[in-house]
């Protein structure tokens, strides 16, 4: 197990982007290979059907305590009282992960 | 991952609680159980947990503990709850918080993290507590009615929003049954309750237990979202 120390640059897009793709798959898209940065998640523009932001973001959650040994909520009460939802691109949900990443860090080291 | 059923049951120390784990290690199952105070018992095949089901992070802390132990969630019991008798006049507003916290706002909790771990495998039955007090618009349960109507009601949104997981979320609402949850209650006040039941007697644990073995079936995986009350009460 990793533990929340060793936040690699690119992990985090790696885990997205995979997650990503999984439920996709799942969902037999054909739009896998068009995933990237600036992929939209939300709204009219989202690569993901109703139920598809829940179970990225869940499977999410699992695969960043699995690698990181942390226990993080991704659509918790800061989340949703965003003006701009950290949910919209595969980009803003990165920046959003690390953030909280790093914050944990931070209150492990305090 | 574990080749047993995984079976998680909040309110273990006592009654229910403890009859459901009891019931759940004799048919075969691993169980994972917690309360807020330690147990004087113990049982080959249960373990348990000192949580508060309406604190988020311990409730994620089991969670997390199943998913590494066992690999898997089959079933959880909502069976935590507590219950005051009193008239609404008469009643402190810190009563409805408390009520509302463990009753509502832990069932919440409970289901949305179990449905995690379940929607790995596409798989899960939750089974969630309500009262006959609801239907029978018991005079002096009025908080402790409204917080297990609340949990009907997000029963059967819940239900609908887990559905595509392949997970089935109930409800059961037994009578009144000889635990510490009515032994407060006068006992006129049980015995005119009961003559109003179709089934003129109090509840026995047998009867939950009956309708979760019902609920959380691998063949009742077409009902969702139902609420079934015992002793004759719709």
């Amino acid at each position: 197990m990793q533990c929340a120390a060793t936040i690699e640059p690119g992990k985090i897009t790696y885990l997205v982007t995979e997650s990503l793709k999984n439920v996709l798959l799942e969902n037999e898209s054909t739009e896998i290979d068009n995933v990237n940065a600036s992929t939209s998640l939300l709204g009219k523009h989202s690569i993901l059907e109703s139920l598809g932001l829940v179970t990225l973001l869940v499977d999410l959650e699992q695969r960043l305590e699995e690698n990181y040994d942390v226990c993080v909520t991704l659509a918790d009460e800061r989340a949703m009282s965003q003006k701009n939802s950290p949910f919209r691109t595969v980009q803003s949900l990165t920046d959003y992960i690390r953030m909280l990443l790093e914050e944990n860090l931070q209150s492990v080291g305090s | 991952m574990s080749d047993r059923e995984v079976v998680f049951i909040t309110g273990t120390r006592k009654g229910i609680g403890r009859y459901l784990t009891e019931h759940f290690v004799r048919k075969g199952a691993v169980v994972e159980g917690c309360s807020r105070k330690e147990i004087d018992w113990q049982l080959e095949n249960y373990t348990h947990h000192i949580a508060d089901v309406a604190d988020e992070s311990q409730i994620k802390t089991i969670m997390s503990f199943i998913q590494k132990r066992h690999g898997r969630l089959d079933i959880t019991i909502n069976n935590a709850g507590i219950a005051s008798m009193n008239h609404s006049l008469l009643t402190p507003a810190s009563m409805v918080d408390r009520i509302m916290a463990t009753n509502f706002r832990g069932t919440f909790i409970v289901c949305r993290e179990s449905a995690k771990l379940m929607k790995k495998h596409r798989y899960g039955r939750i089974v969630n507590f309500s009262t006959i007090a609801a239907p029978m618009r018991l005079e002096g349960e009025a908080i402790y009615a409204a917080s297990k109507s609340a949990v009907t009601t997000l029963t059967q949104i819940f239900a609908r929003e887990v559905a595509d997981f392949g997970i089935t979320c109930n409800v059961v609402g037994p009578t009144p049954i000889d635990t510490d949850l009515i032994r407060a209650v006068p006992k006129n006040k049980i015995d005119h309750l009961v003559q109003n039941l179709a089934i003129k007697r109090l509840g026995r644990f047998e009867d939950v237990a009956n309708v979760i073995d019902f609920f959380v079936k691998p063949e009742s995986g077409y009902i969702t979202g139902q609420t079934l009350y015992l002793g004759g009460i719709s």
